[in-house]
């Protein structure tokens, strides 16, 4: 089965095996993988028109500009409707480092997202901490405080690169069925019992 | 100077006087109230550079630096205690506005509380983060401070430490806001807010009556992290820290390690450090007019600057190999040599951007709706300029001339021919003209060095392992934003003691407070814009 998006061949992806692989696992394992069709219609009007949310700290997020203009023009793909509030957006690019003070702010943003609700950490900051990782401020990695569908590594990424990172989240997203959407629930399930929000205050 | 070096050792005969690269003046806590008091009122140094914190180990303390902003002399002042458990030093906040801010940061790093400072307070960190991260004695332990996932309380009181009597200290509780006021939360995820600042604004109606300004929300202890690497191994972050002036950054701390070193950099690797930097600023302020304009809803006026920028970095990219964070400058010279077609390049943009300028000015500048939302938003005064320390354009655009390129020049600026954009009018409009005249002096610029970029060697010899002498040294230059300086101790060894950013982003976060005061709660997002902070240079 080919798993691919509308503005990108299926034979120019480099990971199809992974992909696939990873339907395959599934089908081994019983799990029912035919999706109807109704199903499918609602995957494909997801997967061309996610929001983003605009979330960037640092160097990351002026790349992130970049992809939005007229160069590099995210507006080709349906992605260009950036959303200042979560509540309007359906993923959250985190673009930057984040640090301690931050922490609890990617948090309370994440669990405003509406679900279905996806992230993509971009370079190396918010994948790892990056250049900063030694720092005594600085988080190692985003997906300590929320979990992460597609890692953007770079320092910062190129458009072309943040390009690919959301192409393959909408490749996610037309099989969430199959297994994001299965997988990653679960996984974002067990997250939350691990973080409990009562913990919170405010 | 001699003049004022006998007058002090007159006045102040504690003090010890010595002659470096800048007069250095090492006082006792007690007596640098008046002499900061003497030097601004009698010698006319009415701006305060730096002040850094300060940690040798046994002493903790700070290093001022003063500028006289009619001479440009610089004088060193430095103030230490041995105090470790309770250190405290006087304030100066009541002489330079700009303190306020600079003592906060040095409280937040080592535990220095300052004596009659209005507003003890942590600035970067969470306010129970625990211990002083930039003693030599802190506890690095992530169990002590891990990650916390709860909001940190807002504080709507803050600590002084008033002298009643010399040497009587009393801690009083002071109000930021009163229970009565309606104070609105802005950032720090907010799209106009130019990255992730936070400002508690206090509203009467539509009017700002106080802006309470937390940082840290990007602080990532650069500063620290350079104390445990080798001087060419900390050159990496200054491309962060100020993303947009990354090479004019890097530039100044290479300048900085030559100058400890004497390193003689060849003449060819000075030219085109020179034309980066220009090439550096010129793509800087057309990403800050673009988005300052988006911010007021030209969302025209972002694509059309972004397009020129990406010509630019195109230019660079096919030099250094990256669009943002360049790594091409190096202690000695430059890392790799020209792109064979730099030159062309180079000399297409210079056609381009004339007209470019002429389109934002017809699409923009002279605009009905531009006009109503920047003229006379957000004034600064000259004195103010001085007093907050707001270098770069947002000075310049109140009348103060303060260009390091042409008071201080460093490499080959002292040779080149451009003009020195001041205005007078200190609004947000000014503001936004300068940026726009002063990408035409970049062009200028430009054009004088295209043809004239010598053959020779890109790097100096330097040393396999770099190493610094005892000493300390300073060094400015104009990045995009204003006068960005280093500082480096050193007590030898190939690991600095201490090197400070003294970012010019963080001075100008400091007078927003000042500027919005008075002004509507929209005119927020045009200050702000037209300041052009960049908030990872604020926060480090
Ligand atoms: S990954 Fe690199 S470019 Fe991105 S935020 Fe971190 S330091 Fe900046």
């Amino acid at each position: 089965m080919e798993v691919t998006t509308k503005s990108m061949p299926y034979g120019d992806w480099k990971d199809n095996e992974y992909i696939e692989g990873m339907v395959n696992e599934l089908k081994a394992n019983g799990v029912n993988v035919v999706v109807g069709s109704l199903d499918k219609l609602i995957n494909w009007g997801r997967s061309n028109s996610i929001w983003p949310l605009t979330f960037a700290t640092s160097c990351c997020g002026i790349e992130f500009i970049s992809l939005g203009a007229a160069r590099y023009d995210m507006a080709r793909f349906g992605w260009e409707v950036a959303r200042s509030s979560p509540r309007q957006a359906d993923f959250m690019m985190v673009a930057g480092t984040i640090v301690h003070r931050m922490a609890p702010v990617v948090r309370r943003l994440y669990d405003q997202l509406a679900e279905p609700k996806y992230v993509i950490a971009t370079g190396g900051c918010a994948i790892s901490g990056g250049p900063f990782r030694h720092s005594y401020h600085v988080v190692k990695g985003v997906g300590e405080i929320i979990p992460v569908d597609v890692y953007c590594p770079g320092c910062p990424p190129r458009p072309e690169a943040m390009i690919y990172a959301i192409m393959q989240l909408s490749r996610k997203i037309k099989v969430e069925r199959f297994f994001g959407g299965v997988n990653r629930q679960e996984k974002q399930q067990d997250f939350l019992k691990n973080h409990p929000l009562d913990k919170m205050t405010d | 100077m001699a003049n004022l070096q006998a007058i002090v050792a007159e006045k102040f005969p504690e003090a010890e006087i010595v002659n470096g690269e800048t007069l250095e003046l090492n006082v006792p806590d007690a007596k640098w109230h008046s002499l900061a008091t003497m030097l601004k009122d009698e010698f006319g140094f009415d701006n305060l550079t730096a002040l850094i914190g300060m940690d040798w180990g046994d002493l903790l303390g700070v290093v001022y630096y003063l500028t006289n902003t009619s001479t440009w002399e610089m004088v060193r002042v430095k103030v230490t205690t041995a105090d470790r458990v309770k250190p405290m030093l006087h304030s100066i906040t009541d002489l330079y506005a700009v303190a306020g801010i600079y003592e906060r940061e040095v409280y937040d790093f080592y535990g220095i509380i300052f004596i009659n400072h209005p507003d003890m307070r942590r600035l970067f960190l969470r306010n129970d983060w625990v211990g002083f991260p930039f003693r030599k004695d802190y506890d690095a332990n992530p169990e002590v401070n891990p990650v916390r996932l709860d909001h940190e309380k807002v504080d709507d009181v803050t600590v002084s430490y008033v002298e009643t009597a010399p040497g009587k200290i009393e801690k009083r509780k002071v109000e930021i806001f009163s229970p009565e006021q309606f104070v609105v939360n802005i950032g720090p995820q907010h799209p106009a807010t130019h990255g992730v600042l936070r400002l508690r604004t206090a509203v009467d109606g539509e009017t700002i009556t106080k802006i309470d300004l937390y940082l840290g929300y990007i602080h990532r202890g650069i500063e620290k992290l350079c104390e445990g690497l080798t001087y060419p191994q900390t050159l990496h972050f200054t491309d962060r820290l100020d993303y947009l002036s990354a090479m004019i950054n890097r530039h100044a701390l290479c300048l900085c390690v030559e100058k400890a070193m004497n390193i003689e950099v060849p003449r060819r690797a000075q030219v085109i450090r020179v034309m980066m930097d220009e090439l550096m600023r010129i793509s800087s302020h057309l990403l800050a007019i673009g988005t300052f304009c988006m911010d007021l809803g030209a969302t025209t006026m972002l694509f059309y600057p972004l397009r020129e920028r990406e010509t630019i970095l195109d230019i660079l990219e096919r030099t250094t190999g990256a669009r943002m964070t360049f790594n091409y400058n190096c202690i000695g010279g430059v890392i790799a040599d020209l792109d064979p077609n730099f030159q062309t390049d180079v000399k297409k943009l210079l056609e381009i951007m004339p007209k470019a300028i002429k389109e934002y000015n017809k699409v923009f500048t002279g605009n009905v709706i531009a006009h109503n939302r920047m003229d006379g938003v957000g004034v600064l005064s000259d004195p103010d300029a001085k007093d907050y320390n707001c270098t770069g354009p947002t000075g310049r655009a109140s009348g103060w001339a303060c260009d390091i390129r042409k008071r201080h020049p460093y490499g080959i600026y002292s040779e080149l021919q451009f003009e020195e954009v001041v205005r007078h009018e200190g609004d947000s409009m000014a503001r936004f003209k300068a940026r726009i005249s002063e990408m035409e002096q970049s062009c200028r610029i430009l054009a004088q060095l295209v043809d004239q970029i010598p053959e020779g060697d890109i790097c100096a010899k330097v040393p396999k392992i770099i190493k610094l002498p005892e000493g300390h040294w300073f060094q400015q230059v104009e990045a995009c934003r204003g006068a960005f300086g280093v500082y480096i101790e050193s007590a030898g060894g190939n690991q600095p003691l201490r090197v400070k950013f003294n970012s010019p982003g963080f001075c100008l976060a400091g007078a927003v407070d000042h500027l919005t005061r008075g002004e509507k709660i929209a005119d927020l997002i045009t200050i702000g814009g037209s300041l052009d902070y960049v908030v990872p240079d604020i926060d480090r």
